[in-house]
């Protein structure tokens, strides 16, 4: 059905077999409503998932379930392996020199919260310096809000540039301040702008300062490799690449990990308890307290190795040739305002504002014909504010995005504008 | 093309009648739509036996929460605070004479909430309010 709208030198370009990436994943079969066909462009909120993925997880439940660690009868014995196995392949995903530095958490923000809760508040005392970016997620901002009050610690800016990028000179003022850490992201998710991070964290540590690399958008998009990065922690979500919601990831160097204090008490988190006293469990378990997600972390391997059957390279490949072309079909839009840089500095996403017309209202007006995009200030406010507007519309791109979709995406902003003529 | 928005609300979002400020009011409240940055302001004129003898609105952000705030205020223009306080949900969809979905229905409702806040003078404008 796809490929009958492609003019036959794009198949020919396609780094992809869509068609076949676009079957692994059932959802986009549906209708949104009778004869309406789904058009998903919001895999940046969150990406959907593939049967690989959703039968890991269906069989688990149905044949493994069981609680992890501590059994030893068969199904626990199968859950905890594939529970642990799933660790193994996330951390070969990222290149971790050992899974025992992949921390399960529930998402990104758990992450970078862990982070905050545990080293920051072992390692910072008032008056030392945090540098966080004016693109952060709210994610990457509120914790370190709620470390200042608590804590006085000093947050410094790394400004965003006109055209989206991040202002590089400013940050190495801002390192001569001597900062303890440097947190940022890695993609922003409204921007779609990839930052220099292998060349912000050498600057960082240059400086002495440990890094917090919020890898959210990066991770299901491009390959990352934790040590070329060189970063001391990088945080992730799996729902974003392909997996399932409720599990995430925190990857942290070995001695940093050890050195922390725990994160939440509890079972698992344990080597020994006394009525008055504990000893803490080695890594990872030692920041992984109760039940975990094990369904989920489950999901999250499979996540991986679907990602890994189709490469990374190809992914990022086919994501780049859909973000020129959905730029370059936007740009020609009379009144259509796009944020962030060029295609080439950029991942798959395109935040634009409609003049005389509130993103939201695109956004519903695009849904009557099955457009999925977000509209809102998508969880980072101060960056909007930075450009002056209260929200954007934002239509994103993934692996099973096709250029029929952009498209129909050109076709129902020109109907948005017809309306509100 | 579309129920949601239909002529009434599109007109009313284009061209507000009611949109501005009220320089002296006597009561005036304002809040935030969390979810989108939706921004509304309400100024009140309270005459005697408790009328409300003008009103207006400003602020920013969707065709369906400005348009909503444009008929609230003309709704009440002449209405004892007594009933103001009174007015509910669905008098606002009413109003705008369409159904919503859960997410579109906080930015239709944005104005009543902002409007009985202000009305009862308190210091939030809860969800409560517009049950």
């Amino acid at each position: 059905m796809e490929s009958a709208n492609f003019p036959l030198f794009t198949i020919i370009l396609m780094t992809l077999n869509i068609q076949k990436i676009r079957a692994d994943f059932p959802i986009l079969n549906r209708e949104v409503k009778p004869g309406v066909q789904l058009v998903y462009l919001d895999s940046t909120a969150t990406s959907q998932k593939p049967l690989a993925v959703i039968d890991a997880m269906d069989s688990y439940y149905r044949n493994s379930n069981a609680n992890i660690h501590r059994g030893v009868h068969t199904l626990a014995e199968e859950a905890t392996k594939l529970y642990e196995d799933a660790r193994e392949k996330i951390a070969k995903f990222i290149n971790a020199p050992s899974a025992r530095q992949i921390i399960y958490t529930r998402n990104t923000t758990e992450s970078i919260n862990l982070i905050a809760y545990t080293w920051a508040r072992a390692n910072l005392k008032a008056g030392d310096l945090v540098i966080l970016t004016e693109m952060e997620h709210h994610s990457n901002l509120v914790p370190w809000h709620i470390l200042q009050a608590e804590r006085g610690i000093e947050l410094e800016f790394i400004p965003v540039t006109d055209n989206g990028l991040l202002d590089l000179d400013v940050y190495k003022t801002l390192l001569s301040r001597s900062p303890r850490l440097v947190s940022f992201t890695h993609m922003s998710n409204v921007l779609g702008t990839i930052n220099p991070a292998r060349e912000m964290i050498v600057m960082a540590h240059a400086v002495g300062a440990i890094t917090i690399l919020d890898a959210a958008q990066s991770i299901p998009h491009l390959k990352v490799d934790v040590q070329n990065l060189g970063a001391d922690f990088v945080a992730f979500s799996a729902h974003k690449m392909c997996g399932p919601t409720g599990i995430g990831a925190l990857y942290g160097r070995l001695e940093l990990l050890e050195a922390m204090p725990p994160f939440l008490g509890g079972g698992d988190m344990i080597k020994e308890v006394k009525l008055r006293s504990f000893r803490t469990n080695s890594l990872p378990y030692k920041f992984e307290a109760g039940t975990p997600a094990i369904a989920e972390a489950i999901g999250f391997g499979a996540a991986v190795d679907y990602l890994n059957s189709i490469g990374m390279d190809n992914i990022a490949e086919h994501e780049h040739e859909i973000t020129e072309y959905a730029l370059e079909r936007l740009e020609e839009i009379p009144g259509l305002k796009l944020f962030g840089p060029s295609a080439d500095k950029k991942g798959g996403v395109a935040a634009f504002t409609l003049e005389g017309i509130h993103p939201h209202d695109v956004a519903q007006i695009l849904d009557k014909d099955g457009i999925a995009v977000r509209a809102g200030h998508h969880c980072a406010q101060p960056l909007h504010e930075k450009f002056g507007i209260p929200a954007t519309s934002r239509a994103s791109f993934y692996l099973y995005s096709t250029k029929n979709e952009v498209d129909m995406l050109i076709q129902g902003i020109y109907k948005v504008k017809e309306l509100f003529a | 093309m579309d129920d949601l928005y239909r002529e009434v609300i599109i007109e009313h979002y284009k061209n507000p009648a009611y949109r501005g400020k009220l320089d002296p009011h006597d009561i005036t409240f304002a809040d935030n739509n969390p979810l989108c940055g939706d921004h509304i302001q309400i100024d009140l004129r309270v005459g005697d036996n408790n009328i409300v003898t003008d009103a207006r609105f400003d602020g920013h952000g969707c065709a369906i929460s400005q348009a909503s705030a444009d008929l609230l205020i003309e709704s009440i223009i002449g209405k004892p605070l007594d009933e103001v306080k009174k007015l509910n949900k669905q008098d606002v969809l009413d109003l705008l004479g369409i159904d919503l979905g859960p997410v579109r229905l906080k930015c239709a409702l944005l104005s009543l909430k902002v409007l009985k806040a202000g009305v009862y003078g308190l210091g939030e404008a809860s969800d409560d309010l517009v049950e």
